[in-house]
């Protein structure tokens, strides 16, 4: 494992599966009456959340909280942000606090990185802008493996906003690295350039794209992020894009749904197959804890040196 | 290196180790075995084996991982982490005699955190030791209930308990390192 984790391209095939093994034996810790080890007893985790998060954000810190480590949060929302402070200079002054992790989530691109390079504290990209949010396709990956025992040649449709989406980028890569067939769906105007040299399958027909799916993945249509008009209405998109009973029907009969989180309903996803029975959206926030603590703890070791 | 114990040995010691356990334990009900990873879990088995062969009872058996409890974890971190495995205690543990199996007792410092891991799982009547070999060197004060043989050892050796289910062989071998 490097010093950090900012994108799933800092994994190799092995840091994946040995995440993915490692997070199985921390879900046990979450079944136990006394849902705590010592693990990173004396270690001071910092989640400095410059985005309004609620399930990722809760999600670290109850696994930091698992493993004993001494957590704080800082929401933008509440800090010197606020009054005009940078990244860099918010960044440098919590390293001074000798913190030995920092968990960041922002609306910036490569915010993660540019971290990377002045703290010595190991840093975790939790979501930075339309870049990546590694966890997120970990856990995905922990979820799919637990209902189809494997990854590599499973047929995988993401559907849904792919301009704005971390969670593409991230699931991209890592599925392709694991040997996934991965088909993408979404409206011409939120299909970014090039993502077709990623290893995967572009179509704009969510039909097609669906068609003996071992697992679909629904995309949020991020509105905050759009200042253009990418489809005509709410409806027309979740009509042409929308999951529905009858799209879930041309999948496999043991296809699963999943979605990162927040739903739109009615807008990406049908509420009925949201909460049918192919729907794995809740184990996937389930899985994150564990995933979580395996990453926390095998980041808490020495960082590889790099050749 | 020197072979210390060979497979039918170790067969002999285990059947005896059975026999002792059942001797100071009236009242089969409240037992459980719990074997510490890696080799405290086939041998925690091959006990329920050998308990079951003496009276029909079957003594539920447990896997504990104690990694997440090691005391040397964060100290100085060299290298990579030590690896996870699963710790499966399919049952309560609540106001049970829980025997904890290993197989060789040294320092004293996984049984410390295997204690550890142990309460966290419930409040047990009693928690007994099992050891297939105890080579001495004790760093904390803690002796086993139950001693497949007492093996005077220097610092500078090493004591391997092959297994047939993770090695393909029965052996308990000493080696200068």
């Amino acid at each position: 494992m490097k010093k950090d984790l900012l994108s799933i391209n800092d994994l190799t095939r092995d840091d994946i599966y040995l995440i993915l093994d490692t997070a199985e034996a921390m879900r046990e810790v979450g079944e136990r009456p006394i849902k705590k080890v010592p693990t990173l007893r004396g270690r001071t985790i910092v989640n400095l959340f410059y985005e309004p998060s609620t399930r990722t954000r809760t999600s670290f810190e109850i696994a930091e909280k698992r493993l004993s480590a001494d957590t704080l949060n800082i929401a933008v929302a509440t800090s010197s942000v606020l009054k005009g402070e940078t990244l860099v200079d918010t960044a440098l002054n919590i390293e001074a606090m000798a913190p030995d992790m920092i968990v960041l989530r922002h609306a910036s691109s490569g915010a993660g990185h540019l971290l990377s390079r002045i703290c010595r504290s190991r840093i975790i990209n939790a979501g930075d802008g339309m870049h990546e949010h590694p966890t997120q396709a970990l856990l995905d990956a922990f979820t799919i493996r637990e209902h189809k025992k494997r990854l590599d040649g499973l047929k995988v449709a993401i559907v849904g906003d792919l301009l704005h989406s971390r969670v593409l980028r991230s699931n991209v890569l890592l599925l392709t690295t694991l040997g996934a067939c991965v088909w993408v769906s979404g409206p011409a105007t939120l299909v970014p350039r090039g993502l077709d040299q990623l290893g995967i399958r572009v179509t704009t027909s969510v039909d097609e794209a669906v068609v003996d799916a071992d697992v679909i993945m629904m995309l949020r249509i991020q509105q905050e992020r759009m200042q253009g008009a990418y489809f005509p209405s709410i409806r027309e998109y979740f009509t042409t894009f929308g999951m529905t009973r009858e799209r879930v029907a041309r999948a496999k009969p043991d296809v699963i749904i999943m979605h990162p989180g927040p739903m739109n309903r009615g807008v990406e996803i049908a509420s009925d197959v949201a909460d049918g029975p192919y729907s794995v959206i809740l184990q996937q926030v389930a899985n994150g804890v564990a995933v979580r603590m395996a990453v926390l703890y095998l980041l808490a070791g020495e960082p590889e040196v790099a050749d | 290196m020197p072979v210390v114990m060979d497979a039918d040995r170790m067969g002999r010691t285990l059947a005896r180790i059975a026999h002792e356990i059942l001797e100071r334990n009236r009242g089969v009900d409240e037992l459980a075995l719990v074997g510490i990873r890696t080799r405290g879990v086939p041998l925690a088995r091959r006990l329920a084996r050998a308990i079951f062969e003496i009276n029909g009872h079957d003594v539920p058996t447990g896997a504990l991982d104690i990694t997440l409890y090691r005391d040397d974890l964060m100290r100085h971190a060299v290298g990579p982490q030590p690896l996870i495995r699963k710790t499966e205690i399919p049952f309560s543990i609540d106001d049970k005699r829980i025997l904890l199996v290993d197989d060789v007792l040294y320092t004293g410092r996984t049984i410390r955190a295997a204690l550890d891991a142990l309460i966290d799982f419930g409040r047990p009547k009693a928690i007994q030791l099992i050891v297939m070999v105890d080579r001495g060197h004790r760093e904390l004060p803690i002796k086993a209930d139950y001693v497949g043989k007492n093996l005077p050892t220097s610092l500078s050796q090493s004591v391997q308990v092959h297994l047939q289910e993770i090695d393909g062989r029965d052996e308990v071998e000493i080696q200068e390192s």
